[in-house]
């Protein structure tokens, strides 16, 4: 598979690209140029408290969107209400143009429209080939009426095979093909789920929270890939904490706090949106960023560390400017 | 006491009827425990379906010997189709209460006195195993170990199903139908992320377990004649469930090594005991409590084993759903 | 009408026990006895009481033979050959009042079929009583024997809830812990005790039960981070293992507990038993207190916590362990109560009368909702009082059937139960 594939008709380079993603103004809800998912209105409330409120949602094609937001703020809800593992109380939504609200989680996979968790799921009893297997779409041999007769689903069964060893190579789990995936690394198995999402080439890869609990080794391979899924024609929308990976690959990043999106745009631009700081400051009470004293000494300490943002032109929202702005304004009312 | 004596009326349990029986509905419920993580309590019940609906297809409405298995079979679907339509979308536990109960309802409706015309209430029905009996391809005589040709006949019978069945259990596992099985036994969301309809899966498993059940429950009942339904009751579905534990869940050979296993030890403590007992040597049970001892041990045998073994004796602790 | 029900029930009284004192068909004459088929019934009146004492005369294929039923109304005449036979009731002797049931051919022309034994089926009563009347009494009592036994289950069932609610465990051996005090009470009772220790001792033993179950096998298992489907097959296989240990030492008898067959007594228009009252008393009272014990202590508040979520009720200084013990004691006690009031109730001691209610209970609990104490006193409430009232339809045998059907029907249309939060529903 390359960026050149049948899916690219205009024969653009995904990664060079570099028209408008917005049409208009970069608000919270704007319309994209080319959206492959259009929500409206979907809601979810669990016991009386709004999980999740989006008004309006344009996820751009062949683009890398991060969707970001504190702890709580919805963004898991949202994965599993449009990936059909949740029902919301109200909503519709489109991929590729067809609605898909209240289609079952499966058939929406069938579409394209493929996931992985936050938490990993890889089946840890299963070796690591069979877990790939397992991802792969139209193997006749997975209907019952078919399942007995190996002559009807070896030649298919082959094909898979050669498929994921290509996958287990570019992922770096060759090795590793044999064994349980019970006995793979937590960053190992991030891979593999994610490898494992690709065996029936979706047009739209949803990734929870890829980072979370990944060996920091094995972090910019993860990034290489992601990015690769891109040059290869596909979409990829992520939730995600890590702000340094954010600003490395997404392209586009939604903010979302309390259920509702409050600010969209490129990631340089987002990180240094009022909105947004005020979401993070919003959620995190427990931070005692009040004492200035404080700020210094962390920032100190950030911009000592290579891999922080701090003390770069990308600190968006955690620089020590925006933090004392914010806390000013605070002390003005 | 003859030692000799017990010790080949325990051998002679490996190959009889009834133990074939407890291998193929053990099958059934490896396919839905081992192999789909269904939890089945009420294979009794599929059993009860199976040898209530042939017998009663052959004895009410006097079809012959095929359609009555025929009607066997689809009664075992239509039973777990109606099982799994309310709990397969479900939490596990739910599936568990619902098939004991539903277990339990058919045990109740085959026992009531209402319907005594139709299912001899508790006496149960008897005499529906002619047809079965003419097909006896082996003249009268003496077989091996003594048997009649019609012991003969049953064994090697219950034993082509066993093993036919087995094979069907083995190659549809290593399918790829079986994979998204043992996908699902692991985790479902992650299956349905795949794009896989695990719904259907469930409701297949939950029907080829049940047609293993229905086909040991004419196992359990045509070579001795008769069906009674205190036999269905709810023991039936947790020695069973022992079966399948002793021998390994997640192997097509582990129920079958299990059934045998238990119907020989089984013999060997009732027999021992029963010696024992008569040559004085126990003096404080009787034989009555002796046949109740052997089912407390039962009881703390499937417990020991699914805490220290849960992957049975011959099971792969590493292909074990939950450890 | 009262005093039609009040000998009923004594000629119940009386039949029980010389039920079990002599086998349940009369003895056929030597000549008969070595035929393989029968001819055989049950003769019951409206009411489902048996009538003893009628003759029955069979005739054809050159035999005759004839019976008397028995004290449980059953009748069995051998007979030497399947065929056709004519049967013939001899109404002279049946008891006053009692009447073969309009359209009842008598004599009639039976043949056998497949089977060794015929079923002869003769109705009774219809007419004798006025049908209306019957029925509006009838449906009364049922109401308050269901609302009784509807109380006794809820008692079991809150146990299982809080113990599923608090574990998360779907305990298949509490049908045991409800047995063990009804035996209890039957065996402190044999060896000599008054029955008020008996049955103090009884439910010391229950708790007690509940108790050795958590901390010699569940706390080890949740210690070892077992999961719940393999506790839950444990948990089957020490039904397994009590169920037998019981019928061990007990045996396969049904027994009677002091006190336990006593003559209905008329409230107004209900005819009741006065333990169904003193069970429904006694049930009410204990489960209102356990309702306070939750809702206002400190320990209730705990055990709501830990409920709810295990891992915040113990980030918050709740210890967690103490309270999942307690629940189990209170389980095991609720239980071995709701066995004794049982064991009035049925009446009757048998090894495996828990296992009986097990379903009853568990659908209690589905019904309620799984996990919620107040759905399971309600879900337990409506099953009782549903086994009762179906029973005025169905035949005894198939008393606990409706509920089981009704549970699975529920779970179709409402699987979070009637009082449980849809978000619990996995």
């Amino acid at each position: 598979m390359s960026g050149t594939n049948g899916q690219n008709p205009d024969n653009i380079d995904y990664m060079t690209d570099t028209r408008a993603i917005a049409v208009g103004e970069n608000l919270p809800g704007c319309k994209k140029r080319d959206p492959i998912v259009v929500a409206d209105n979907v809601t979810r409330n669990f016991g009386g408290i709004s999980a999740v409120d989006v008004e309006h949602l344009e996820i751009p094609r062949h683009k890398i969107t991060a969707l970001i937001g504190p702890n709580g703020a919805g963004k898991t809800t949202l994965f599993n209400l449009l990936t059909g593992f949740d029902t919301p109380n109200s909503g519709s939504w489109t991929f590729e143009g067809n609605n898909i609200a209240g289609v079952s989680s499966y058939k929406v996979a069938r579409m394209g429209m493929v996931r992985t968790f936050q938490l990993t799921k890889v089946m840890g009893k299963l070796t690591v080939m069979e877990n790939m297997r397992l991802g792969a779409a139209n193997q006749p041999g997975e209907r019952l009426s078919k399942a007995l007769f190996k002559n009807i689903w070896g030649g298919r069964e082959r094909e898979i095979t050669k498929h994921a060893d290509v996958l287990l190579e570019k992922f770096k789990l060759d090795t590793k093909k044999d064994d349980y995936a019970a006995s793979l690394s937590g960053g190992q198995r991030k891979l593999l789920e994610m490898a494992r999402s690709l065996m029936v080439r979706p047009k739209l890869v949803m990734l929870d929270e890829p980072m979370a609990g990944v060996n920091p080794a094995l972090t910019q391979s993860l990034l290489d890939h992601i990015k690769n899924l891109k040059a290869e024609g596909m979409t990829v929308l992520f939730v995600e904490h890590d702000m340094n990976m954010v600003r490395h690959i997404a392209d586009w990043v939604v903010v979302m706090a309390e259920g509702r999106i409050v600010a969209e745009g490129p990631p340089a631009e987002v990180m240094k949106d009022p909105a947004v700081i005020d979401a993070y400051l919003g959620a995190h009470h427990d931070v005692d960023l009040g004492d200035a004293e404080g700020i210094r000494e962390l920032e100190a300490e950030l911009e000592a560390d290579e891999e922080s943002i701090v003390g770069t032109e990308d600190a968006g929202i955690i620089a020590p400017e925006a933090i004392e702005a914010r806390l000013e304004e605070e002390e003005g009312k | 006491m003859d030692f000799g004596n017990i010790l080949s009326l325990a051998l002679g349990e490996i190959v009889t009827p009834t133990t074939a029986a407890y291998a193929l509905a053990a099958l059934g419920l490896a396919v839905h425990f081992g192999y789909s993580g269904l939890l089945n309590f009420g294979q009794a019940g599929f059993m009860a379906v199976g040898a209530y609906g042939f017998a009663i297809s052959t004895l009410t409405f006097k079809v012959p010997f095929v359609v009555g298995l025929l009607i066997a079979l689809l009664s075992a679907v239509i039973f777990g189709l109606l099982l799994g339509v309310p709990t397969l979308r479900l939490r596990a536990d739910y599936l568990a209460i619902v098939t004991i109960a539903a277990a339990e309802i058919i045990r109740y409706i085959v026992t009531t006195n209402t319907l005594f015309r139709i299912t001899g209430s508790a006496d149960g029905l008897s005499t529906f195993q002619r047809e079965f009996d003419s097909f006896n391809p082996f003249p009268p005589g003496t077989y091996i170990f003594g048997w009649s040709n019609r012991d003969f006949y049953v064994r090697v019978v219950s034993w082509l199903v066993v093993i036919l069945c087995a094979v069907i259990v083995w190659l549809l596992m290593r399918s790829p139908w079986g994979r998204v099985l043992k996908g699902i036994r692991e985790d479902e969301n992650a299956v349905r992320s795949l794009g896989k309809n695990v719904y259907a899966y469930k409701m297949q498993a939950l029907v080829i377990g049940g047609i293993l059940g229905a086909l040991a429950g004419l196992l359990f009942t045509l070579p001795r004649g008769s069906v009674q339904p205190a036999n269905y009751a709810t023991e039936l579905t947790f020695f069973l469930w022992t079966v399948l534990l002793l021998g390994g869940m997640s192997t097509v050979l582990g129920p079958i090594v299990g059934a045998m296993i238990f119907w020989v030890v089984l013999s060997l403590t009732q027999n021992l005991l029963a010696g024992l007992i008569e040559s004085g040597a126990i003096t404080f049970l009787s034989i009555v409590q002796a046949g109740q001892l052997r089912f407390i041990l039962v009881g703390i045998a499937l417990m020991l084993l699914m805490i220290f073994r849960p992957q049975g004796v011959f099971g792969n602790k590493k292909e074990l759903a939950f450890a | 009408m009262g005093a039609f029900f009040a000998a009923l029930v004594a000629a119940l009284l009386l039949a029980a026990p010389a039920a079990q004192a002599t086998t349940p068909s009369p003895s056929p004459s030597p000549a008969q006895q070595g035929f393989q088929n029968n001819i055989s019934g049950f003769l019951r009146d409206d009411a489902r009481a048996p009538i003893p004492g009628v003759r029955i005369s069979v005739k054809g294929n050159n035999f005759e033979g004839s019976a008397t039923s028995g004290a449980n109304g059953a009748w069995t005449i051998p007979v030497p050959a399947k065929g056709t036979y004519t049967v013939e009731l001899d109404t002279s002797t049946l008891p006053e009042g009692i009447k073969l049931a309009d359209g009842q051919q008598n004599p009639r022309d039976v043949s056998f079929s497949q089977t060794s034994n015929l079923s002869v089926i003769f109705a009774f009563g219809k007419g004798i009583v006025v049908q209306g009347q019957d029925f509006g009494q009838n449906l009364l009592n049922r109401l308050v024997a269901g609302v009784s036994f509807g109380m006794l289950l809820a008692l079991a069932s809150v146990g299982l809830s809080l113990i599923f609610g608090t574990t998360g465990l779907t305990n298949f051996a509490h049908g045991e812990m409800v047995t063990i005090g009804a035996l209890g009470v039957f065996a402190f009772n044999a060896w000599g005790l008054p029955v008020w220790l008996a049955i103090t001792l009884a439910l010391v033993a229950g708790a007690a039960f509940g108790y050795v179950q958590d901390a010699g096998l569940w706390r080890p298992l949740r210690r070892r981070g077992t999961g719940l489907v393999p506790m839950m097959i444990v948990s089957i296989g020490l039904a397994l293992a009590a169920r037998y240990v019981f019928q061990f030492f007990f045996g396969g008898d049904t027994q009677q507990l002091p006190g336990s067959q006593v003559t209905d007594v008329q409230l107004g228009p209900i005819s009741i038993s006065p333990n169904t009252l003193w069970s429904l008393l006694i049930a009410a009272v204990v489960i209102a207190a356990l309702g306070l014990l939750l809702l206002k202590t400190r320990l209730g508040k705990a055990t709501r916590a830990v409920a709810d979520n295990p891992a915040l009720a113990a980030a918050s200084g709740i210890d967690v362990d103490r309270v999942i013990r307690i629940v189990w004691v209170v389980g095991g006690f609720l239980a071995a109560l709701g066995g004794i009031l049982w064991a009035y109730y049925r009446p009757g001691v048998t090894w495996d009368m828990g296992t009986q209610i097990l379903l009853a209970i568990f659908a209690g609990v589905t019904l309620g909702g799984l996990g919620t104490v107040f759905g399971a006193l309600v879900g337990s409430l409506v099953v009782g009082i549903f086994i009762e009232l179906t029973s005025l339809v169905l035949p005894p045998d198939l008393k606990y059937v409706g509920a089981l059907v009704v549970m699975i029907v529920v779970l179709l249309f409402r699987p979070q139960g009637i009082l449980g939060r849809r978000e619990r529903v996995g």
